[in-house]
């Protein structure tokens, strides 16, 4: 089981716009067929939160008319939701085969060191955090990090790129 | 210099447009079918040319379209799969990128073919920023009236959708897809039915990788039979390489299937060689899940003829002394490279992506891994090789879908050309927490085989 | 359609599953099945203890199957001829299956109230090495508490999925299901919330092993010290009909009536299960058979004649007395 106990469960309602883009993914799939829209309504409520609570999750199985057991059941296979807040950029480095061949453990040991947290925490200034991923698809590119929501993409991270990054999300969150 | 069929045009300017994508010739192939050929000639072409799924099976394309059952009253879907995820393989991120119509006028013509009104590309939910450029795509394409209703004034209707995905690997078999379009957890179906049968919402379905489905519009311009005389035996046509780990030019190449395994590592067309200078210490040539081969054996068969790019000559000598195509993933090591730390590597990868349905897979991927980390860090023993291969060999074959099978190899393969480097690890346990074990005899000549009669 | 297996040909009707022209024929031949219920749509193929080989796919194609195959989701084919305790490749993976099945299984067996009609228990004893050759912490789980009727464990759970498919098939809404992925899949519900409807209890008789046990029989007596007797009542919610569980003249437990197989014929109500715990709620049909080779037959069960929960039955409190000086004797 998820322990969410200590974390806070605000109540959720969703407004017009986010329920206006639920209904346009909810019309790509066939009549009764609703639940098709389960995963990307998610990510678009992950986009809005920064993470799926539990209250977040009734409602979408009250949206899309399944049970709420439905919906725990698959945010918590897919690896992409948070089942707890999170930093406002979590910085997720690949660390599978080929991007370890050219240099991924450095990178995520130096993300580590300069954020000064570990794996899944969240830097005290709540901007921040890291965590290692499998295999994000650009081993020709490696080292790779992602940036959630707009999933951007950073390729042939060095030392410098990540001082660089970390330094432009800063002077972002405080704009 | 080899043909090139679907990056032919990829520095064109707009490439990435509708207008730029047409000016090369785009939307031809859907002109063309639906205009000039029936459902089944379509089908017919792509029969022809040969064509094998790209997504690393390699069953021909052609093949399982005839397959689809076609019930009437009953719809039908095609879905493309571009869960893209064995470590490894970029070719289908690098494909929607760059050159997304591509995608979609494959979707159009093979959607005509199986006679399906509506089709969804199901991406990977990482891939967020490729989904955007599909989904501009599509209105693009939409606009310009090569999708929706009444396509070019032939009557034929088709919508076609982007869905992401949530984060598995396991996503990306084929059954796991099917429910995870279905907003369900990725766990593979048990089969039969196969989705020819009961696929999408237990209707007709066919899943084709990103790759397959592009190819079917270069052969539908030029015919199948022309397609089918690029390549090399039943290895017809290109197919994209994604190539990366320690060389000089990782990247995703088209080659003409059969080029020499040694001309694809060191010629300036492709990877340019071992980067830094080093040397070759050994070659995934399919995506993580395939075996790797030392030096000596990827470029060499064990009847020393040289090893091609091919279906057929990567998997010369079987699991023995060869390997697979899979999905063109090809991860280069160089002599600074520690075996054991990558088996180990790929070894969690896979328990962290075993879905957790079928004992074997979800008990075994865990124990391989914890293993492995202790032969990594210095606590191995010596029965752990064993133990390792034994562990494998009761997970390959007997669990639901091919994750088994895939995480299964790369440990027995490592284990079975790597051994001396895993021994090391045991007896030298301090020294290989310091250095690496090197390039050892891993590229030496082959030895000169004894022609056994069988 | 004729199919033969392990050499006994037996007549089926198309559709039929390998394992359950198998079950027609019975005995030895029967593979094991730890996910698959009959009584359960889509049930089956997860834990590959059925695995088979099929040396003949059928009359028409007599190639053999390439792979081993899960024969509770293999339809038979006509001519079809299949391997399972005759083949030493079937019986080495149904070893291995039980090998990875056990070792992050707990070894509590001495205080799990599934001990004795446990399958995985069985299932090891038949198949598993006397030694575990897993040298790694075995994995826990956070205890979660669902409710005043059911006991979870879930470091005892196989993933069956039986459980899930019964909540879906069974009861009226589903509560329960199963979160997280791989080898940290657990059953579970999002935030501690009780599995509490008309047929909930039904879990506990799908359950192959101690992951789902009856909390108002817990710790109450091993299994192979209860009488078992058949008895019915009249019941507006399910067919009534079940087997009391009888310690001297208590029902301590009421389940549903299980086949050879392991499987309930008919699913009970939670009134029936857990509500009516006295002789006088129940008609007593008999006392139930039960294969010689149980560990239920080791309290001289059939000994007591005629019935042994009628009160004033002197033969009764005889084995009473007899059992209860047995065991303060050991």
């Amino acid at each position: 089981m998820l322990r969410v106990e200590n974390t806070e469960q605000a109540p959720v309602e969703f407004s017009a716009a986010l329920i206006a883009k639920f209904d346009d993914i909810k019309s790509r799939y066939p009549e009764g067929k609703q639940k098709s829209a389960l995963l990307p309504v998610l990510h678009l409520v992950q986009a809005e939160y920064g993470w799926v609570s539990a209250p977040a999750m009734d409602k979408v199985a009250e949206y899309l008319d399944i049970l709420p057991i439905e919906v725990y059941e698959v945010a918590t296979f897919y690896t992409m939701y948070f089942m707890r807040p999170q930093g406002k950029y979590v910085l997720e480095v690949c660390r599978t085969g080929p991007c370890c061949l050219v240099g991924a453990e450095k990178i995520m040991d130096y993300i580590e060191q300069q954020l000064g947290v570990k794996e899944g925490e969240v830097t005290a200034d709540g901007l921040f955090s890291w965590r290692g991923v499998e295999c994000l698809a650009a081993c020709g590119f490696g080292p790779v990090l992602q940036i959630g929501p707009e999933y951007t993409f950073y390729e042939n991270l060095t030392t410098q790129s990540v001082d660089t990054l970390i330094a432009d999300l800063k002077a972002k969150a405080n704009n | 210099m080899g043909r090139k069929l679907l990056l032919q045009h990829i520095n064109a300017p707009g490439i990435n447009t509708l207008d730029g994508y047409r000016q090369t010739g785009g939307y031809a192939a859907v002109e063309k079918a639906l205009k000039t050929l029936s459902p089944d000639d379509v089908v017919e072409e792509v029969k022809k040319s040969g064509l094998r799924g790209r997504g690393g099976a390699g069953f021909p394309t052609g093949m399982k379209w005839s397959f689809l059952a076609k019930p009437e009253g009953v719809p039908r879907y095609l879905v493309c799969n571009a869960d893209e995820s064995e470590p490894g393989t970029f070719k289908d991120r690098y494909l929607m990128t760059k050159i997304p119509h591509l995608l979609i006028e494959g979707m159009i013509v093979a959607s005509y073919a199986l006679g399906a009104n509506t089709s969804y590309i199901y991406v990977r939910g990482e891939m967020m920023p490729q989904i955007r450029i599909l989904e501009k795509a599509i209105a693009e394409a939409k606009n310009a009236g090569f999708l929706g209703k009444n396509i070019l004034g032939t009557g034929y209707d088709l919508e076609l959708y982007v869905q992401p995905g949530g984060g598995a690997y396991i996503c990306g078999e084929e059954t796991a897809l099917l429910e995870s379009l279905e907003g369900k957890r990725g766990n593979p179906r048990i089969k039969p039915p196969f989705p020819a049968i009961a696929g999408l919402y237990g209707c007709p379905t066919v899943v084709n990788n990103v790759e397959s489905i592009a190819a079917v519009v270069p052969i539908i311009n030029e015919g199948g039979d022309e397609y089918a005389k690029i390549g090399i035996g039943r290895s017809t046509g290109t197919k994209l390489i994604s190539a990366s780990g320690n060389i000089n030019k990782p990247g995703v190449y088209e080659i003409e299937l059969g080029v020499p395994v040694e001309e694809f590592i060191y010629s300036d067309e492709y990877c340019g060689g071992i980067a830094n200078g080093k040397r070759l210490k050994a070659v995934v040539a399919g995506g993580s899940s395939v075996p790797i081969l030392p030096a000596n054996l990827i470029l060499k068969t064990i009847n020393n003829e040289s090893r091609l790019m091919s279906y057929e000559s990567l998997s010369d000598g079987g699991f023995a002394t060869g390997s697979m195509m899979g999905s063109g993933g090809f991860i280069v090591f160089d002599e600074d490279q520690c075996i054991v730390r990558n088996t180990w590597n790929f070894a969690r990868f896979y328990h962290h992506e075993s879905c957790g349905q079928c004992s074997p897979c979800r008990e075994g991927t865990g124990w391989m891994e914890k293993v492995l980390h202790r032969l990594e860090y210095g606590h191995g023993k010596m029965s752990d090789m064993d133990l390792l291969v034994d562990v494998s060999k009761k997970i390959e074959g007997n669990t639901i879908c091919p994750l088994g099978d895939a995480a299964a190899w790369p440990v027995a393969s490592a284990i079975r050309h790597f051994r001396d480097e895993f021994e090391w690890h045991v007896t030298n346990a301090a020294e290989a927490t310091t250095r690496n074990y090197g390039l050892a005899n891993y590229a030496d000549p082959l030895p000169k085989v004894e022609k056994t009669e069988a | 359609m004729k199919v033969t297996i392990d050499g006994i040909t037996v007549d089926v009707e198309p559709g039929t599953s390998i394992l359950n022209a198998a079950r027609q024929i019975g005995g030895d031949i029967v593979p094991p099945a730890m996910c698959y219920y009959s009584k359960l749509e889509g049930s089956g193929g997860k834990c590959r203890t059925c695995l088979v080989k099929v040396s003949k796919g059928s009359e028409k194609d007599p190639r053999p199957m390439p792979k081993l195959v899960a024969s509770c989701r293999t339809t038979v084919m006509d001519g079809m001829e299949v391997q399972n305790i005759t083949s030493p490749e079937v019986i080495e993976a149904r070893k291995g299956v039980v090998e990875m099945l056990l070792i992050n299984h707990p070894l509590d067996c001495p205080v799990c109230d599934q001990a004795g009609e446990c399958h995985l228990q069985d299932l090891g004893y038949e198949h598993g090495a006397a030694k575990t050759r897993y040298e790694f912490d075995r994995r826990t789980f956070e205890k979660i508490d669902i409710g005043d009727k059911i006991q979870l464990h879930m470091t005892r759970c196989i993933l069956c999925y039986r459980c899930v498919f019964t909540a879906d098939q069974i009861t009226n809404t589903r509560l329960h299901g199963i979160l997280n992925r791989g080898d940290h899949s657990e059953i579970s519900t999002y935030i501690q919330k009780a599995v509490d409807n008309d047929f909930s209890g039904n879990v506990i008789d799908v359950c192959p092993v101690g992951a789902l046990t009856d909390k108002t029989f817990r710790f109450k007596n091993r299994v192979w010290f209860t009488k078992p007797v058949e008895a019915h009542r009249d019941c507006d919610k399910c067919c009534g009909k079940v087997t009391l569980w009888y310690k001297g003249e208590d029902v301590i437990r009421v389940t549903g009536r299980k086949d050879v197989y392991g499987e309930v014929e008919e699913f009970i109500c939670n009134t029936c299960r857990f509500d009516k715990k006295k002789t006088a709620d129940w008609t007593i049909e008999g006392p139930r058979k039960v294969s010689h080779k149980s560990v239920i037959s080791a309290n001289h069960y059939e000994t007591m004649k005629p019935l042994p929960v009628v009160k004033t039955n002197p033969l009764l409190q005889e084995a009473n007395k007899e059992q209860f000086e047995r065991e303060t004797r050991l």
